[in-house]
Formats: structure tokens, C-alpha cells, sequence
């Protein structure tokens, strides 16, 4: 059954991509590439109608179809956990084997695995059906679905990966899908620049990833799972020598496999690359860059806890990025004024409020954040893109409000996904999904000792409040200062495109008591089983429910602190925000700049990379190595670039039978040698 | 196996070549003559070539398929392969068609094109098959003299300096080598290979070193290595598009080939001894032509250092001397002989219909032709080493063997993963992405279907051993343990000095 769920997205994306596309519609002929003429021909134009589609539909309902099968059945064998399944791998294909290091396609499956086949298929699918109404009047839509459910199977291969390298293979893939999907409309050139980014700080980050492959083959001598995690306590206390240093094994490699998960998680100093990305189609962003790839990095730290588990001190990195995230993204998050950059920055930040729970021990939890969120993210990007499809495109939040009275049902869905991320509940009865999540890492955060973690993501929720509910009011309330030929277009968006708003919203509300008993809960030992580890003096879970009653109560005040805040901005009196941004000019721009971090690479990687480059290519190649080399040596002889010009075809004979006669002395020579030994 | 399989397949581009120097003329005819026969002569090469597959064993060490017969009074007349040389033959043979395809259209001097690259076949087998230094020796030198002439004759604007700059480099190299041979018939008394390899007692020391230099002065420009690769980039601008596939997927991986039939298990104590040298140009070539292939604006300079880096690749993982990292070397030579073959082609089927390889004059290529788009995509993804082809098996354990042996070298190697994805994606960009605007683009048909025929094997080839690389991976198993046993055996002897420096 895994193995179906694994490869329908894959079948899929192949029929749907090679034959429902375009591309072998329009073959050239030789005649058109080489005749005279070829260039004055009136070729036909191949019914280039850029305004829609009028292809056949079969290629998006296959795709749809596979993926809601696939989702069914995920959902099938994540039940199956929830009443105690037991964990399986199965080997398919051997894939690189040399020497000791064996890599198999393999799947692994754990309750891990089952949460997180619940989570993309789920979002998958729901994101292809949604797509069926927001892309319908895209003329690639074929290729758009193709796309989606190439992600789709790289997602699920990383995420049955039993060894390293398959990990790796999945994501990479997700990340190749990544960048066809920020840059689909590939006539704009900021998609383009915006998928190049997306690719290449990814890879800044797979480097690092790369390397921890590498140490744990050498520590280990395997990159299988298995073998990894009975083995990881050998290490413990052990040294490696890296770079000229002997470094603490475990921590070494955990900072490199976790340097991978802050480029996928978009994570302070790797996050450049996510707000960019929203350059994509919003599904796109619903199910990417919010719900499943960038919570890859969570899920590799998750995965990989027997190794975390033993490495205190690269578990401290890890919650100090993730609580620098979570704030430095919440700030961010308060000034933009694109409506899909406020949440990008949302899920930026969140992802730093799981590393947080991963970094303090408390995996379960975080893995439950990821859950939880994965509902509500992706409800709001959807939601946000059915506010931009009323719009007629429009996502610049200072030319809308007031829109509730045209989109109710968008509205009223928004409203609970930002209840959701918000955390609107009461400690110790409960709430909305993110509620329990948020509120839990929180109090870990706390538990686990961290202050300077736990101060951050408590005013990462005030901002999140403000922001969120920022968001709502400036889109949906208030006067409106929508141009009026936009506002007499808008409409709510088609049953097709509701249906998985309504399922999303449901999960939001849900999610949260409905699965904390397994997540975090009493059955949670028995849930996870070996699929997470937790070392025998972890008690994160039990000190989280000692925490002072002001921490339990932390958040839901920042969430309301928020919420006032918000409303005094943007309800009260809309003249404040102006006012505040013209007192605070430096860091009103610090901050809509996103900290220059934009400028800044730009300033030390990518304009030196090519000033170096071509002070190699100039200097280096021309001047140096040429200069000195061949043309040095030629123009010392004889000038023989005068002669060079002369030397055309016939005189190249004359060279190739010199050699010739070259050759022919050699075998002369070898002959004689031959009689006179 | 009672017929000499290997000298069949060696030289039965030959007889196409006859055929074509039957056929008189110069008409139109003639050259349709000419297409067809290197054709069929090429597809027949392929087509025999395949019937090595049932008469190898890849689990016995050693050569197979040995033919031995009296030639030049002491230099006799061997061929054979094993695991190592085999996968070469086969991506020669399998290329070769590929090439002829690519150059249906060549306009000037139909029949001496497809002769010479008939003959260049025979020589480029001939070199990887060949188990006498001299023989070796003959093919290695004289696949010089078609490449020479394929790009002097039917090279772009600069050709003829193209041209010589690659036969100055090649040769200089090349002529150390033949001194080298000499001093090792002197020393030995033979020129066998066979016999070289498996001498219980080789080469003092202190000539080693020397051995290994003059060969590594042939080795290192036909890779290319830095800094003698400035005549790759030349030549490829200026090559003919079926020049620069056979240039890139073939005749580079002589270098690498030479390294280890001959440097490796010949001169252990001097390869241990320079591994250090061949670290820091490996690392300087990814690096260093990562960096300037970013800033070039000529599309097929732009892959040709790719290709260097590329090669870089190899030969750190050559001088690894770990077993992932010499498999991944091979294995990344028969891959970028796919990847860059087709990279090539695709530059030249953007040639064939603009007539210009100006990164500038390109852009939204994808909205006229998106085959093309699609297939030029894929091989861009390869070419950086995307997990999932071909191009990711070899980097990925070429790096893996490379770190066990020094972080180092390793952490810088690994950079070039984040550089070619600088470079690639751009190139990517500039010619096939974005708005389709200027005009002279606007009337591009989409690939052919004949250009499609070169391209889809390559493509096929190239996902198909990326996810199942085991059948090419099993085939050198066996030979490079023996390598690797030849290795150890000189690190013992050199008092393990070496290993304890090479941590």
C-alpha cells in the first residue's frame, strides 16, 4: 500500500507531464531548421492562445485523482498507527553500491513516516483539487499539475528514505520541483530570479548536508538508518578531525545535516530565498512553502533524533536559530504589505517556533506544530489566494479592505486559520489546532531551560497576533481602497476551490485535541515508538505540564496583546500605523527591508563571485596561462598569429601528414628496436 | 568467443570508410552516400560492440577478451579489456551514431567529415582497448589527428587557432609520454601491459616519480586539468557540435582512464607521493572554472569549464584511492560522457537554427520550442549534479571517498556543488526562460524529430543509470580492488608515513 502512495504521484507527474503537456505537439521539421529560407518561413503558429486553455482536461484530473487515492490510503495507515501499528521497511532497488557504502530505494515506515504521508498527501491533494479552480484559466496547466505531483513524489521519497542518500535524493527533488514552480510563469523575469535564488541557497544548504553525509559514512560506514541509529551512542564522546580540528563527533555532523534543514526551512541566514518565492502560483505557496518542503528541515531533525539525542550542544544551535527565526520573521512579518509575503514570513517563523521544540528535546511536539500548521498555513495561503483571485490578481494589501461583504466564505475561513495560528484557546481546556502546538513549544521552550528562547517566541507571538490580525483587517474590513472596476469583478471563488478551504478549516479547528493525546499526550510514548528517540534522562514532556502558571498563560496574553494592538492600528484609528513609520523611519525600513539581508549577499557573495570570476577569466586564463603558454610561446617564435590567418584549409593537411610522419617515425623506431634489441 | 571481438569492433568504422572512399563524386549524392554509411558503419559498431556484454565477467579480475598477435618485433599487437576500459568502449560505440546523427547537416566536405570521424572511432577504441604501451600509444596520438582536422576544417571563425592550440598542448604532453614509454621498455623489457601490471617487483622508486610526471603531463591536458585546460574551452567553441560531443564524452576521459591503467597500479609510490599536487588542481579547477564559467557569454565556453570542473571531480576521486571515490570517478566519466554530450548537442541545435552561441541573443526559447526547453532543462539539472541522474552518483561519491581520505579536500570539492548550480541555472535562464521578445526568435521551430533521436538515448541513459547506476557500477568492482590492493600494498612499504600525512 506505501509503495502505491509512493508512486502515483510519480506515475502521474510522468503521463501528465510527457504526453498532456505541449512538448511533443510541436516537433520542428529539418526542412524549417536548414532550408535557405528557414527564417522568413511563416511557420504556423501553433494555436498560441495565451488566454486559456483548450486542451483536454484528462491530464489535471488524472493527477488529482492519484493524489487523492494516495491521500486516502495515507490516511488509512496513519490510523493504523493511532491504534498501534508496527513500523515495516522494505527494500525496492539497490542503488548505489560500492565498497561498504550501500544505498538502497527503500522505504521506511514508522509512525513518523505516517504523520507525515498524512500531512503532504493530504495538503497534495487538497492543493490539486483547489488548483483545478484557481489555474483553470492557465494555458499550462498540465504542466502546472505535472509539477505539483513531481513534488509530491519527491516529498514522499525523502520522507521513506531508511538511509541518508535517498533523504538527499528527495531534497534535492523537492527542491528541483521547488524552483519549476516558483519560476511556472516563466515569462516573468522576477519568477525566474526568484527560482534561481530558491535553488541555489537551498544548495548553500544541501552543502552542509552533503559534508554531514559524508562524516556519518566515515563514523559510521553506512548511511542506512538501521545501522546509524544502533550504532550512534559508539560516537558518543568520540572526536573527528574536520577542517585541521579533532571536533566532538556527534556535534559536528549534527551541525552540518542541520546546516541542510536551515536552507529547507528557510531558517535565519538561509531565509532569503522563501518571501522570493512567493513568486509562484499561490497553491504553489500553499503547499511548498508552507505545509510540507520547508518543514523537510524539521522532519530531517526529527528523523535523525538518535543522533540530536546525543548531541547536546548542536541541540542549543538549534533552538537559538530557531528562536532567532521566529522573532527575526515575526518582525518582518509586521510591515509587509503583500498580502502571500506576510504569511511567508508567518511560516518562516513558525518553522522556527518547531526547531525550537526539536533543539530543547521535545520532538513529538514539534513534529505536532508541523501537524497542526501544515492545516492552518495552508488554509491561509489558499484562503489568500482566493482574496487574489477575487481580486482579479491583485496582493498588495494597501488596495483592498473591506472585502468581507464580497468574499464571506474566504473571509470566514481566513478568520479561522488566523484563530488558528494565532492560538486562540484557554490554557488548560483548550482551542484552536494551533493552540495546542504553539502553546506547547512554548512552554517546552520554557522547560527546557531556555530563557532567551522562550522571551523570543513569546514576543514572536505577540507579532504573529498583530500581524495575522493585521492581515485580516486590512484585506477584509474598513473602508475599501480597491479600485472600483476590481471590486465590481469580485465574487467568492467556485465550489471546486471552497471544498478544500472547508476541509482545511476544519482540520484547523480540530487537529489540535484531536490528535494531542498521540502527538504529545499520554499515548504518546506508545504512538512514536522507536521512530523518535529521546534519551532516558529527557523529561521535557513531564516538566512542560510543571511549567509556572504566568508561562502557560504567556502566550494567549501576547496573542491578545496582539489582537488589541492590531485593532487599535487598523480599526481604531487607521492613522497610526503612518504616524508610528514616520517616527520610527530606521527602523520602519530596517525592517520592511527585511534587515538588508538582500543587500548584504548581494554585497559579499554575488558581486565578488563575479568579479572573481572574471579576474580569473581575463586574468587568470588570458593573461597568465595563455600568456605565458601557448600565445606567449607562439608569439615569441614567430608572431605566428600573422602566419595563423594565412593557414587556411589546405595548409591544415599539411600539418595532419607531418604528424602523420610523426607517427609513422615512432612505429619506425620500434621496428628497428625491434631487429637490434 | 573464437573471433577477435574487440579488433572487429575496432576497426569496422574502417570499413565504412572504404566505403565511403569507394564512392566517387561530390555531388549531393555522394554526401548522402557518406551520411548513410558512417551511419550504418557506427550503428554496426554499437550493434557488435553489444555482444561484449554476454562475454564478460565482470567478477574475474584481469583482461578478458585477449587478443595477442606479432606486430612490430617487440611490441606485439594486444587487445583486451576489464571492468574499467569496458564502459568506455561501449560509450564510444554508443556515442558515435549519436555524433553522425548530430552532423546530417554538415554542408562543406560531407564525405571527409564522416571519414574522419569514422577514423577517430577506430582510434578512441583502439585506445581503450589496447594492452601494449605502443599500441596505446598509436591510437592516444593518432585520434589527434582527426580531432585536428575536424576542427580546423569545419570549426567556426577561429578554428585554425582553436586548432592549434589543442594539437601544441596535446602533443607537448604527449611527446614526455613517449619518452616515458621508452625509459619503461628500457627498464622492464617489455611494452605489455598485462605484464607491467602484474610485475611482483615494480619500478624503483625514484623513476616512478619521473614515469608518473611525463605521463601526467599527457594525462593532465587531455583531462584537462588546471592549468593547462585553456585549450578546452577553444577548442569547443570552435569544434562542429558533433566535435564537441565526441571531445567532451570521449577523448577527456582518456585522461582519466590513463590515470588509472597506467599512473595508479604502474607508480603507486609516486602517485601516494603527488597525491597532494593533484588535490590542489582538483579543487582549483571546480573552483576556479566554476567561477569563471559564471561569467562567460558564449554558451559553449560556458560548458566547456564545466567540464573542467567536472573533471576535477574525477581525479580527486581518482587520488582518493578509496573505493567509492575511484567508482565514482569512473562512473562520473561515463556520465558527464552522457550529460555533456547532450549539452552540447542542445547548444547545437540552438546553433543550427541562430547561428550564434551569444548567451545575449537568446531568451524564452520555452515559448516557441518547449521540447527543446524540457530536454535542455534536464541535462542542466544533470549537468549540477541533481540526485536522480547520472550526474549526482558520481560527484556525490567521488566527494564521499574524497572526504574519508581528507576533510579538506572535501569541504572545498563540495562547494562546487553550490557553484555549478551558479552557473547552470543562469545559462538556463538567459537562453530558454522568459519572455519570448526579439524578433529573430519568434519564428524557431521546436526540436526535430532527428534531433530528438540524439538526444532521447542520452536523456534515457542518463536518468535511467541515475537511478539504477548498479549495472555499470558492477562492472569494475573487481579491478579497482585490485587497484586499490597495489595502493595499499606501496602505502605499507612507504612506512605508512603517507597515510598518517593523508588523514
Amino acid at each position: 500500500m506505501v509503495q502505491a502512495i509512493l508512486f502515483l504521484p510519480l506515475i502521474g507527474a510522468v503521463i501528465a507531464g510527457l504526453f498532456g503537456t505541449k512538448a511533443f505537439k510541436q516537433l520542428g521539421t529539418d526542412d524549417e531548421v536548414y532550408a535557405d529560407h528557414a527564417h522568413n518561413a511563416p511557420s504556423v503558429e501553433h494555436s498560441h492562445d495565451q488566454h486559456g486553455y483548450n486542451g483536454p482536461p484528462w491530464p489535471m484530473y488524472l493527477t488529482t485523482g492519484l493524489l487523492c487515492i494516495g491521500a486516502v490510503l495515507s490516511w488509512i495507515i496513519f490510523f493504523g498507527f493511532l491504534q498501534g501499528g508496527h513500523d515495516g521497511e522494505i527494500e525496492l532497488l539497490p542503488w548505489i553500491t560500492s565498497g561498504s557504502l550501500k544505498a538502497a530505494w527503500s522505504i521506511r515506515l514508522d509512525a513518523l513516516t505516517a504523520v507525515m504521508l498524512v500531512v503532504v498527501n493530504t495538503v497534495s491533494a487538497l492543493v490539486h483539487v483547489y488548483s483545478l479552480g484557481y489555474m483553470s484559466h492557465d494555458e499550462s496547466q498540465p504542466r502546472f499539475f505535472a509539477y505539483l505531483s513531481l513534488f509530491t513524489f519527491a516529498m514522499l521519497a525523502l520522507v521513506t528514505a531508511n538511509n541518508l542518500i535517498q533523504m538527499f535524493f528527495g531534497w534535492e527533488g523537492v527542491g528541483l520541483a521547488s524552483y519549476l514552480l516558483i519560476g511556472f510563469w516563466y515569462t516573468r523575469e522576477s519568477a525566474n530570479a526568484a527560482a534561481i535564488k530558491a535553488f541555489v541557497v537551498n544548495r548553500v544548504g544541501d552543502f552542509g548536508f552533503a559534508l554531514g553525509i559524508f562524516g556519518v559514512f566515515m563514523v559510521y560506514g553506512s548511511v542506512e538508518f538501521p545501522v546509524i541509529f544502533a550504532h550512534a551512542p559508539d560516537a558518543v564522546g568520540k572526536t573527528i578531525h574536520f577542517l585541521g580540528h579533532d571536533w566532538d563527533t556527534l556535534t559536528t555532523l549534527c551541525l552540518l545535516l542541520f546546516m541542510g534543514a536551515m536552507g529547507k526551512s528557510a531558517q535565519f541566514l538561509l531565509h532569503t530565498w522563501l518571501p522570493d518565492a512567493m513568486e509562484g502560483p499561490t497553491p504553489v505557496s500553499a503547499l511548498i512553502h508552507a505545509a510540507t518542503m520547508v518543514t523537510a528541515g524539521v522532519f530531517l531533525v526529527a528523523r535523525l533524533s538518535p543522533l540530536f539525542e546525543l548531541a547536546p550542544h548542536a541541540r542549543e544551535v538549534v533552538t537559538i536559530v530557531g528562536a532567532i527565526t521566529a522573532f527575526f520573521a515575526a518582525t518582518v512579518g509586521l510591515v509587509q504589505n503583500d498580502i502571500k509575503r506576510v504569511i511567508a514570513y508567518s511560516t518562516c517563523s513558525q518553522l522556527g517556533y518547531m526547531f525550537v521544540a526539536m533543539g530543547v528535546g521535545a520532538y513529538g511536539v514539534g513534529i505536532f506544530h508541523l501537524f497542526t500548521h501544515a492545516f492552518f498555513k495552508a488554509l491561509l495561503f489558499l484562503g489568500a489566494g482566493s482574496v487574489i483571485h477575487a481580486m482579479s490578481g491583485e496582493q498588495d494589501m494597501r488596495k483592498m479592505g473591506g472585502l468581507g461583504p464580497y468574499v464571506r466564505i474566504t473571509q470566514a475561513v481566513m478568520l479561522i486559520g488566523t484563530f488558528s495560528l494565532t492560538g486562540v484557546g484557554i490554557p488548560g481546556i483548550g482551542g484552536f489546532a494551533g493552540f495546542h502546538s504553539k502553546d506547547a513549544i512554548i512552554e517546552a521552550s520554557y522547560a527546557g531551560g531556555s530563557t532567551f528562547a522562550f522571551a523570543l517566541l513569546v514576543i514572536a507571538a505577540l507579532c504573529t497576533s498583530f500581524y495575522s490580525w493585521r492581515l485580516a483587517f486590512m484585506t477584509f474590513s474598513g473602508p475599501t481602497r480597491a479600485d472600483k472596476e476590481v471590486l465590481d469583478h469580485a465574487h467568492e471563488s467556485p465550489p471546486v476551490m471552497l471544498v478544500p478551504l472547508y476541509v482545511l478549516a476544519a482540520g484547523a479547528i480540530i487537529a489540535g485535541f484531536a490528535f494531542q493525546h498521540w502527538f504529545m499526550g499520554e499515548g504518546q510514548a506508545e504512538f512514536w515508538g522507536a521512530a523518535i528517540y529521546r534519551s532516558p534522562d529527557n523529561h521535557i514532556l513531564t516538566q512542560m505540564e510543571s511549567v509556572p502558571l504566568l508561562v502557560k498563560w504567556s502566550a494567549t496574553i501576547a496573542m491578545l496583546a496582539g489582537l488589541g494592538l492590531a485593532w487599535l492600528f487598523y480599526i481604531r484609528d487607521t492613522s497610526l500605523p503612518k504616524a508610528l513609520a514616520a517616527v520610527n523611519q530606521p527602523a520602519y525600513q530596517f525592517l520592511l527591508n527585511k534587515w538588508y539581508f538582500d543587500e548584504l549577499y548581494d554585497f559579499i557573495f554575488v558581486r565578488p563571485a563575479k568579479w572573481i570570476g572574471r579576474v580569473f577569466w581575463k586574468g587568470g586564463d588570458g593573461a597568465v596561462i595563455d600568456g605565458l603558454g601557448p600565445d606567449g610561446v607562439s608569439a615569441a617564435i614567430s608572431g605566428v598569429t600573422a602566419q595563423a590567418v594565412k593557414l587556411q584549409t589546405g595548409y591544415v593537411y599539411h600539418y595532419a601528414f607531418a604528424m602523420l610522419i610523426g607517427v609513422a617515425a615512432i612505429i619506425s623506431w620500434f621496428s628497428f628496436g625491434g631487429i637490434h634489441p | 568467443m573464437n573471433w577477435p571481438l574487440l579488433s572487429v569492433i575496432t576497426f569496422l568504422p574502417l570499413v565504412g570508410v572504404a566505403a565511403i572512399l569507394l564512392a566517387r563524386g561530390d555531388d549531393e549524392a555522394a554526401a548522402r552516400y557518406a551520411r548513410w554509411a558512417a551511419l550504418w558503419a557506427t550503428t554496426g559498431t554499437f550493434l557488435i560492440s553489444l555482444l561484449i556484454l554476454p562475454n564478460f565477467n565482470a567478477q574475474t579480475a584481469g583482461f578478458q577478451l585477449v587478443e595477442n598477435h606479432a606486430w612490430l618485433g617487440l611490441a606485439n599487437y594486444r587487445m583486451g579489456i576489464d571492468g574499467i576500459s569496458m564502459p568506455f568502449v561501449l560509450l564510444t560505440t554508443f556515442l558515435m551514431p549519436i555524433c553522425i546523427g548530430a552532423s546530417w547537416f554538415v554542408k562543406i566536405r560531407v564525405r571527409e567529415y564522416m571519414i574522419a570521424f569514422l577514423a577517430l572511432e577506430t582510434l578512441m577504441i583502439g585506445v581503450f582497448c589496447a594492452l601494449d604501451l605502443v599500441l596505446f600509444y598509436v591510437f592516444f596520438e593518432a585520434g589527434l589527428i582527426p580531432m585536428f582536422l575536424i576542427i580546423g576544417v569545419w570549426g567556426g571563425a577561429r578554428r585554425v587557432y582553436a586548432s592549434f592550440k589543442f594539437f601544441l598542448y596535446t602533443l607537448l604532453g604527449s611527446v614526455l609520454m613517449l619518452i616515458a614509454i621508452i625509459a619503461m621498455y628500457w627498464q622492464a623489457g617489455t611494452t605489455d601491459i598485462a605484464v607491467l601490471l602484474t610485475r611482483a617487483d615494480g619500478f624503483p622508486a625514484a623513476m616512478q616519480t619521473w614515469l608518473w610526471l611525463a605521463f601526467f603531463a599527457s594525462f593532465a591536458v587531455k583531462m584537462p586539468m588546471w592549468p593547462v585546460h585553456t585549450w578546452l574551452p577553444d577548442a569547443h567553441v570552435e569544434a562542429p557540435t558533433a566535435g564537441s560531443v565526441v571531445l567532451a564524452a570521449i577523448l577527456l576521459k582518456m585522461g582519466g582512464y590513463g590515470f588509472l591503467r597506467f599512473s595508479l597500479p604502474m607508480f603507486p609510490d609516486a602517485s601516494l607521493y603527488f597525491q597532494p599536487l593533484i588535490y590542489t588542481l582538483s579543487i582549483v579547477a571546480i573552483i576556479y572554472t566554476s567561477l569563471v564559467a559564471l561569467v562567460q557569454e558564449d554558451m559553449k565556453k560556458l560548458i566547456a569549464y564545466s567540464s573542467v570542473a567536472h573533471m576535477g571531480f574525477v581525479t580527486m576521486g581518482i587520488f582518493s584511492f578509496t573505493r567509492q571515490g575511484i567508482d565514482g570517478a569512473i562512473f562520473q566519466m561515463i556520465s558527464h560522457g552522457f550529460v555533456s554530450g547532450a549539452l552540447f548537442l542542445c547548444v547545437g541545435v540552438a546553433y543550427d537554427r541562430m547561428h550564434t552561441r551569444e548567451i545575449a541573443a537568446y531568451g524564452g526559447l520555452v515559448n516557441r520550442m518547449p521540447l527543446y526547453a524540457f530536454v535542455f532543462l534536464l541535462f542542466t539539472m544533470a549537468n549540477i549534479g541533481l540526485p536522480g541522474t547520472s550526474g549526482f552518483v558520481g560527484e556525490f561519491m567521488t566527494l564521499l571517498g574524497a572526504f574519508k581520505n581528507n576533510t579538506w579536500v572535501a569541504f572545498f570539492a563540495t562547494s562546487g556543488m553550490i557553484l555549478s548550480a551558479v552557473y547552470a541555472l543562469p545559462l538556463y535562464r538567459k537562453v530558454a526562460l522568459g519572455a519570448l521578445v526579439k524578433d529573430s526568435l519568434k519564428h524557431l521551430p521546436d526540436i526535430t524529430p532527428r534531433e530528438l533521436a540524439t538526444l532521447a538515448p542520452l536523456a534515457a541513459l542518463a536518468i535511467f543509470f541515475g537511478f539504477y547506476p548498479s549495472p555499470i557500477l558492477n562492472l569494475f568492482g573487481v579491478p579497482v580492488e585490485g587497484l586499490l590492493k597495489t595502493l595499499h600494498i606501496a602505502a605499507a612499504n612507504a612506512g605508512d608515513i603517507l597515510s598518517i600525512a593523508m588523514r
